[in-house]
């Protein structure tokens, strides 16, 4: 959908007061001032949002040092509607900006939200890279299986048989399965919910910010306007009623076997929460070991 | 104010060019550092590695060249100065990242030892061909700030000023070394800290809520913020109004575009670093930069003893291109002679300033070498007709 066909579907009014003192808890996380957002109408990510302010309600953290990093893309557009320190960076490279802004300034809480596109084709390496060094991030991928801003076009989380408009004929190549590749390149925490799962992610948004390391947290979301309605797939609420229906939390299942498939089973909950030391207690250890007290601690690594 | 002496190695050394250039970056308040290993830049980093924790910072190699490009770039949000270095295929790789630093006006510097190419090229060869690459690679309009040392007392001295620069313009600032200047080895001076002059962060002083990340003053350079401080800011590589926020107009577009070239009018007019000889009656003026001017230097001499009364003028600041000295002296010379390591890329420079007053002679290589004196003399010769 281009933003004037989006601006369209926003001015469509509807007519209802609201009470005078009404006050939305979630929007002093948001710029209002950016509102209404350009996503489509039965599209996940604003739920994925609402829960992320929630997480961060419920945390009590001190938004002044929670950073949000985004790519390109629909999901991209997230930091820029986050009341936070915000940056939109450029197509797939959140996580190496998020790596130098968490290195410089250690005591910022770093959010990478981001789709699957950005971080699993584009960005994939640098996800692979960052899970390996555990880097103190918190990466939450909204994985609608494709590219929206661009008009539907397959992903690597695109399950076979799909039509995209890049696969006219259907999806032959496999997918990712986001959540094993996590778990296989290092990371300490990692779990899939679906937009149906609302309290669920917003849980577990909240469990990641007081976790230490790499964690990484899968949203599967609609995508009414690009994937579904090539695919027949019906609209966003269709979606919620097939991911209530096809959804079986499966806290700690092994990820190997939750790939994800255009119309089975979609396995949820939280996969892996393990203990490693990060990228920062690895670093201070080994030059404390070999410099001892030569060591300099670099704190908040502030200009001159 | 004075450099942070931590970082400022003060002595009489002798060090190679690349070594020089990371002395600058500490020297200049350089904390942080994310590299990836190219051929024949990596001794920059290699010494950034081995420094840095002594001294209180970061190194960290990423997975490749776009990580690192913009890793730099998080870190000078977060707070630090940072910078990385690179050649060849790893400067085009670069590319996109120092579009999105002159985008979002982020202070930060791009060292690249120049080698031969196109593509892989001459990895461990000189060569100058990327000057062109330096002010045009990213898509779109911008400005950025292009410095060539040509020795590595220079690497060090305009590392420091790159630093300064890139924290007054909020721009990339490129330290273009070639392969020669950055493996030879010579004397370095480096002073003691309270001797080297630093440009700080321009921190706004402006309380939350009434600053805009892109309001520029009157220089045209906005202030800089830091995550962190409780400002609240949004960045994007999108076409962002004064408060950072997207927007997609002709205006908007028109306003931020010419903006982020014209702040860098001071370099281009007057302040530009360059380094002349016997302009003064100067019939023919060699313009040259990097190793090529220490090629040229020679061949200057042959020249006037031979009786051509040949000048020189060595470009410190290759961009923003000093246009109107060039456009200058055109009017008091016959002829530039152009030497460079590539097939004719600032020369156009030259004769675009030159405007059809004064005749313009390339002397090209296509690198892996250095010219021989005599090719540059014999094109001085024949501009003297």
């Amino acid at each position: 959908m281009t933003e004037v066909d989006n601006q369209m579907t926003c001015s469509m009014e509807c007519e209802m007061e609201i009470p005078e003192g009404a006050f939305n808890p979630v929007e002093p996380f948001l710029r209002m001032d950016r509102i209404p957002h350009i996503w489509c109408p039965g599209c996940g990510i604003g739920t994925t949002v609402n829960c992320f302010t929630r997480a961060l309600l419920n945390s009590k953290a001190n938004l002044d040092k929670v950073a949000i990093v985004s790519g390109i893309g629909c999901t991209g557009r997230v930091a820029g509607y986050a009341a936070l320190d915000s940056f939109h960076t450029t197509h797939g490279r959140a996580i190496p900006f998020a790596t130098g802004l968490k290195l410089a300034n250690p005591e910022l809480q770093v959010v990478v939200y981001s789709g699957d596109g950005d971080l699993f084709a584009i960005g994939g390496n640098h996800f692979i890279h960052a899970a390996r060094r555990n880097m103190d991030l918190k990466v939450i991928c909204v994985n609608n299986m494709i590219y929206g801003m661009t008009g539907g076009q397959s992903a690597p989380t695109t399950p076979g048989h799909a039509t995209t408009s890049t696969a006219p004929y259907g999806v032959y190549e496999p997918a990712f399965n986001l959540v094993s590749l996590a778990e296989a390149a290092g990371a300490a925490y990692v779990a899939r919910w679906t937009t149906f799962h609302v309290m669920q992610l917003a849980r577990s948004m909240e469990e990641v910010f007081k976790k230490k390391g790499f964690c990484f947290i899968e949203v599967l979301s609609p995508c009414p306007t690009l994937y579904q309605r090539r695919n027949k797939m019906g609209d966003g609420l269709d979606a919620m009623k097939y991911y209530k229906k096809a959804s079986k939390i499966r806290n700690g299942a092994p990820t190997s076997e939750c790939g994800l498939t255009r119309d089975g089973e979609i396995v949820v909950g939280k996969f892996v929460d393990r203990d490693r030391p990060d990228f920062m207690g690895l670093m201070r250890s080994q030059m404390v070991e070999t410099l001892g007290e030569r060591y300099a601690e670099p704190e908040v690594l502030c200009s001159l | 104010m004075r450099a942070d002496p931590k970082g400022v190695l003060t002595g009489v050394h002798f060090l190679d060019g690349d070594h020089a250039c990371c002395e600058g970056t500490l020297a200049a308040g350089a904390r942080f550092s994310a590299g990836y290993p190219i051929t024949p830049s990596t001794e920059v980093v290699e010494r950034f590695a081995s420094r840095i924790p002594t001294v209180g910072g970061v190194f960290i190699q990423m997975e490749d060249e776009l990580a690192a490009s913009i890793a730099i770039q998080g870190a000078v949000w977060g707070g630090a100065k940072a910078f990385t270095v690179t050649s060849g295929p790893g400067y085009s790789l670069m590319m996109e990242h120092i579009g999105y630093a002159a985008m979002t006006e982020t202070p930060c510097v791009f060292v690249n030892v120049q080698r031969g190419g196109p593509s892989t090229g001459l990895p461990t060869l000189p060569a100058q061909a990327d000057m062109m690459q330096a002010r045009w690679g990213s898509h779109g309009d911008y400005g950025i700030i292009a410095l060539c040392p040509n020795s590595p007392q220079e690497c060090f001295d305009l590392t420091v000023t790159a630093f300064n620069l890139s924290e007054e313009f909020h721009v990339p600032v490129m330290m273009m070394l070639d392969e020669c200047v950055g493996h030879m080895t010579e004397k370095v001076v480096i002073p003691p800290a309270e001797q080297i002059e630093i440009v700080p962060r321009q921190l706004t002083r402006k309380p939350p809520g009434q600053f805009h990340v892109y309001e520029p003053q009157q220089n045209g350079v906005p202030e800089m913020v830091r995550a962190g401080d409780g400002y609240r800011f949004h960045i994007t590589g999108l076409t962002h109004d004064e408060r950072g926020y997207p927007s997609m107009t002709v205006d908007v577009q028109d306003q931020l575009v010419r903006r982020l070239q014209n702040k860098l009018k001071p370099l281009a007019n007057g302040r530009g670093l360059c380094d002349t000889e016997h302009l003064e009656d100067a019939e023919v003026v060699v313009v040259s930069y990097g190793i090529t001017s220490r090629v040229a230097q020679r061949a200057l001499q042959l020249a006037r003893q031979r009786g051509v009364r040949a000048g020189k003028f060595r470009l410190i600041t290759a961009w923003p291109f000093p246009e109107q000295k060039i456009r200058a002296l055109a009017g008091q010379v016959k002829a530039f002679v152009v030497p460079e390591l590539n097939l004719g890329q600032m020369v156009y420079e030259v004769e675009r300033s030159a405007a059809g007053k004064a005749r313009v002679i390339p002397v090209t290589h296509a690198g892996g070498g250095v010219h021989r004196p005599e090719a540059i003399l014999d094109a001085i010769m024949e501009a003297a007709q």
